[in-house]
């Protein structure tokens, strides 16, 4: 199946510059765009759709903001989850306080004031930047838990800080059951990933790789430095502010400040590091393996080793699994599971023969 | 006034408690330019198996010793498994080893030795101590005088003695300590066992304070405004950032919590840190950067 993409030559420049030149990749794509719209929430349980592929959407894209904030523009950010909730909470307040508010336009509106956050907390990143930033963002992250724990009116005065989420629905389509919350977010999160590989491949991603590459280099050659990084700030959190109010309304239904915790950044980061930096793709298969692992190491606890390990035990030795996997990709493949799968691509193209 | 002064000694001398965390991080900085988030595991690790020795009969030097060299097993082990191999690759690469490792650390420990809460107790009476009209704690007084000489054995380690001169070298320019003969990889060892013994005696003080548990690790939140704010690369700047930060965190708690709450301690550090840098990006002692293209 690899060798017939001979015979597709590019004669226009726009042709070279399509996001999926070969014919086999964009029927490939369309298949699994429709297998994932009609065939998925025809056949899956309601534990598949709310437990596993929810969730997975939702930090694919939380994943996908830090790797435009990180992997493209280089500007390293442990306040991913302080950006998701200030979205989820924002957009939990213009529903309650806005009539007739339709729910989309909340999220775009969350995901908007997590921008604004972003921004914010990005200004910094103009006067320093590496680990020194980690403590502007680590600010976000602290900053937004204990404001949003601390001053009732973020919750609507709820005694434990929680927020529930409104009922959901699309132009009077009542998307409250597990298929309909998973295709909202199925939608949300396609539209938003066919805007990334559009940012990425525009100038606007190029002067991203660039700073990232050498910031100083960037500005030597006309790149505005500041009004760039300011950008992937701004773009970075608000795609983690739409994951937040997809996180909180379409996969927990209630969530409470502590939710967006550190640990949630931290596993953002792991998405990334796993899945690729500087890859879309990358966002996916990080986000399947964070979702996937603890769930497979769970059953295989439960089944294969019960009685050798205590049940108290397993989350220990996730931990250390995690820790030891995160090394074990810095080391062999910094790239992370994209370049493992282009690698992969690349042999199978030319298979039986070798490069 | 008196009151202004207790608050403030007592910041300062809650800020030493940080700056032992701080001293930790510049080390390893300094000589290997690794940005260390373990350094809190490693606080955590230290003080429970020390505790967890204890408990089970050790007396207290020969519980010391055994959590010595386990810390010295852990810094080769981080060296051998982790930093060898990430030679030569972007400080932000081995910033997310250092997390892995951090978390293989905080697993290993309390699989070990349980989650449980343990107490500590260091036979120091923590007695409010009256020094010119002002209330000390003697615990605090205790932990500043240690800091002290941890210092002071410190910096007579590298201006003193051949492994000492090896390590400014190499913290200087590793290229040109390659040249001449410096093994940078036994360095790095060295940098990561000091690093190791610094922790074991943060994690006994801290665990003495708050009692050995799992938000021990935490205190590494704790240092890194210390670090910003002192410089990464200077051990006095750990010291004097540890201060301001004890201090000014202790006084914004008393002085402007009321106004908008209490539980401000988590990120007023950060923020002041974020107006430190906005001052002077390389910290209060660290070294400006110049770059090239």
């Amino acid at each position: 199946m690899f060798l017939s993409e001979t015979g597709q030559f590019s004669t226009r420049y726009a042709d070279d510059r399509r996001v999926f030149r070969l014919r086999q990749a964009r029927l490939g794509i369309v298949a699994l765009l429709a297998f994932a719209y009609l065939a998925v929430p025809l056949w899956a349980s309601d534990y598949w759709l709310s437990a596993i592929l929810i969730p997975f959407l939702v930090l694919s894209l939380a994943g996908l903001g830090l790797n435009l904030l990180t992997g493209y523009a280089g500007q390293l950010s442990l306040g991913t989850a302080a950006f998701m909730a200030v979205g989820a909470f924002a957009a939990y307040n213009f529903q309650l306080r806005v009539e007739g508010l339709p729910f989309l336009a909340s999220f775009l509106l969350g995901g908007l004031v997590a921008a604004a956050a972003g921004v914010v907390f990005g200004l910094p990143s103009l006067r320093i930047k590496g680990f020194y930033l980690i403590v502007s963002t680590l600010a976000a992250q602290f900053l937004v838990e204990w404001a949003l724990t601390k001053f009732g009116w973020f919750s609507n005065f709820n005694p434990s800080g929680v927020i529930t989420a409104p009922p959901l629905s699309v132009l009077g389509v009542d998307l409250s059951s597990p298929a309909g919350r998973y295709l909202l977010t199925l939608a949300v999160v396609t539209v938003l990933f066919v805007v990334a590989v559009r940012i990425v491949r525009s100038d606007l991603g190029r002067s991203w790789m660039a700073v990232r590459d050498m910031d100083t280099a960037a500005a030597v050659i006309g790149i505005p430095v500041a009004r760039t990084k300011l950008l992937a700030f701004a773009i970075g959190a608000f795609y983690c502010g739409v994951a937040g109010s997809l996180w909180a309304f379409a996969y927990l239904g209630t969530v409470e400040p502590h939710g967006f915790d550190l640990n949630r950044s931290f596993q953002v980061l792991f998405i990334v590091i796993i899945g690729g930096l500087g890859s879309i793709l990358g966002n996916f298969l990080g986000a399947a393996f964070i979702v996937l692992l603890p769930l497979l190491l769970s059953n295989l606890g439960g089944s294969l080793l019960s009685g050798v390990i205590a049940p108290g035990d397993t989350e220990n030795l996730q931990k250390i699994l995690f820790g030891v996997l995160i090394i074990l990709f810095l080391i062999r493949e910094p790239e992370g599971l994209a370049s493992l799968w282009r690698g992969l691509r690349a042999r199978a193209r030319v298979w039986p023969l070798r490069d | 006034m008196d009151f202004f002064l207790e608050v403030l000694i007592g910041g300062l001398l809650a800020g030493v408690m940080y700056s032992m965390v701080a001293i930790g991080f510049v080390l390893i900085f300094k000589a290997s330019g690794v940005f260390n988030f373990a350094q809190g595991s490693m606080v955590l690790f230290a003080a429970l198996t020390f505790v967890s020795l204890l408990e089970r009969g050790f007396a207290f030097w020969s519980a010391f010793a055994a959590t010595l060299a386990s810390m010295l097993v852990l810094a080769w082990a981080i060296e051998r498994g982790v930093l060898r191999h990430l030679v030569n690759r972007p400080p932000i690469t081995l910033f997310m080893a250092t997390l892995g490792v951090s978390f293989i650390i905080e697993g290993l420990a309390q699989l070990l030795w349980g989650a449980q809460v343990h107490g500590l107790d260091l036979g120091i009476k923590d007695e409010p101590l009256e020094l010119g009209g002002v209330l000390l704690s003697s615990f605090d007084l205790f932990a500043a005088g240690t800091a002290a000489a941890l210092v002071l054995a410190l910096s007579l380690l590298f201006s003193r003695t051949r492994i000492g001169l090896s390590l400014r070298a190499v913290a200087d320019d590793p290229l040109a300590a390659l040249a001449v003969g410096v093994r940078l990889q036994r360095i790095w060892g060295v940098v990561w066992a000091v690093a190791g013994f610094v922790s074991l005696i943060a994690g006994l003080l801290w665990g003495a304070r708050l009692g050995v548990q799992f938000s021990l690790s935490l205190v590494v939140l704790k240092a890194l405004p210390v670090l910003i704010i002192g410089g990464f690369s200077s051990i006095g700047g750990a010291i004097v950032g540890g201060l301001i930060v004890g201090a000014s965190e202790k006084l914004a708690e008393v002085y402007i919590g009321p106004l908008i709450g209490d539980g401000l301690e988590n990120w007023f550090p950060y923020v002041l840190a974020l107006l430190f840098l906005l001052v002077r990006p390389a910290g209060l002692f660290g070294e400006r950067a110049i770059e090239r293209v």
